[in-house]
């Protein structure tokens, strides 16, 4: 008796639905979202219960981490390059064009402005390497740069876009609390009162009173 | 002849994309706490002082360690200090006892020297899940260090 073979069909199915659903993904993660900006010092925000979610624009962020290191960041490139300018003049520092260009597209750095201008003539792999050694922005009473950065951020912030500035303090979990304080303090000498810190989300535990 | 296309490579293709938009973007902006300081008071005599009944003072100590007291803490009456965690059955009941035995509750948050970031937004947190309303992040001060190495706790 011959044995019965079973009908084989063609292991090749349908693609065209997996194709479409995986373009629809891609499309949408390219609209909605956008490049995660480099950071200059990896730095883990503790969590909080707050939902309110930072601004879109006009935040100077200035990012707090372990080692005490105080580095500033404004998020537009216009009023980036305005401020540095600003401050160049202040302390008696020029900056050329293309190290206003590289300026423009640092996320944050944390360098006394004397120090500034090699720190933009290096290329991204020498600045990144230069990141653990960056010794933060100096701000004690003698020599208080950050003050600087911050009142000419805002002022040339609302020069161009006739808008206030959000301040965020994004500290690590480990930063001590005196380098925040001390922060805090030097914005509040310029009547700075509202700050907004960075957490991540946590659930807001149920309380009964 | 068949029409059929292999689109294996195509789906190989989509979701490289796919992946590599999803490593490489943000898509959420990041949460805040805000956290606004009283205008300073240049005439000392407008500021309103804090009555003793209503005064509760948070020490963030080293090792995330959380002390406490009611009232104010001065040499002739030294305040009865506690030691607490920032647990959920720690900070968290204190404040919310308190608030039972005293609604006007003014808070003094105290961080110490030793005291990290966290433990801020944790105490800061704290206050916006009891829904204390008035507190204010003070610095320490030195009769409230000495009376922390005197209990020993």
């Amino acid at each position: 008796m011959p044995k019965v073979k079973p009908h084989r069909t063609s292991p090749s199915l349908d693609m065209t639905p997996m194709v479409d659903l995986a373009f629809l993904l891609v499309t949408f993660f390219m609209l909605t979202t956008k490049f995660a900006p480099e950071e200059t010092v990896v730095v883990d925000t503790p969590s909080s219960t707050s939902e309110i979610k930072l601004p879109e624009s006009n935040v100077i962020t200035l990012t707090i981490d372990k080692n005490k290191r105080v580095f500033f960041g404004l998020d537009d490139d216009k009023a980036k390059v305005a401020t540095l300018q600003k401050v160049g003049a202040k302390y008696g520092v020029t900056f050329n064009a293309s190290q206003a260009k590289a300026f423009g597209n640092l996320t944050n750095f944390g360098v006394p402005i004397g120090q500034l201008g090699s720190l933009l003539s290096m290329d991204a792999d020498q600045r990144k390497a230069v990141a653990k050694t960056e010794a933060g922005i100096p701000m004690d009473s003698l020599n208080n740069q950050l003050i600087d950065w911050v009142m000419e951020a805002r002022k040339a912030n609302l020069a161009l876009y006739k808008k206030q500035t959000f301040i965020a303090i994004k500290g690590d979990g480990d930063a001590d609390v005196q380098t925040v304080q001390q922060v805090i303090k030097v914005l509040q000498e310029k009547d700075i009162n509202r700050f907004n810190l960075i957490t991540d989300l946590e659930n807001k535990p149920v309380v009964t009173k | 002849m068949s029409t059929k296309i292999d689109m294996t490579p195509m789906v190989d293709l989509a979701f490289l994309l796919l992946t590599f938009f999803m490593l490489t973007t943000t898509f959420a902006k990041p949460n805040v706490m805000q956290l606004t300081m009283p205008v300073k008071e240049k005439n000392e005599d407008e500021q309103t002082k804090l009555k003793e009944s209503e005064a509760f003072t948070i020490i963030m100590g080293e090792n995330n360690k959380v002390y406490y007291y009611a009232g104010m803490n001065t040499a002739e009456a030294p305040a009865d200090l506690k030691v607490t965690n920032y647990g959920p059955n720690g900070i968290r009941q204190v404040i919310l006892d308190r608030q039972r035995v005293q609604p006007k509750t003014v808070i003094l948050i105290k961080p110490d020297d030793k005291a990290v970031y966290k433990n801020m937004v944790d105490i800061l947190d704290e206050m916006n899940i009891t829904n204390q309303r008035k507190y204010a992040l003070v610095k320490v001060a030195k009769s409230d260090q000495d009376l922390i190495k005197k209990s020993g706790l």
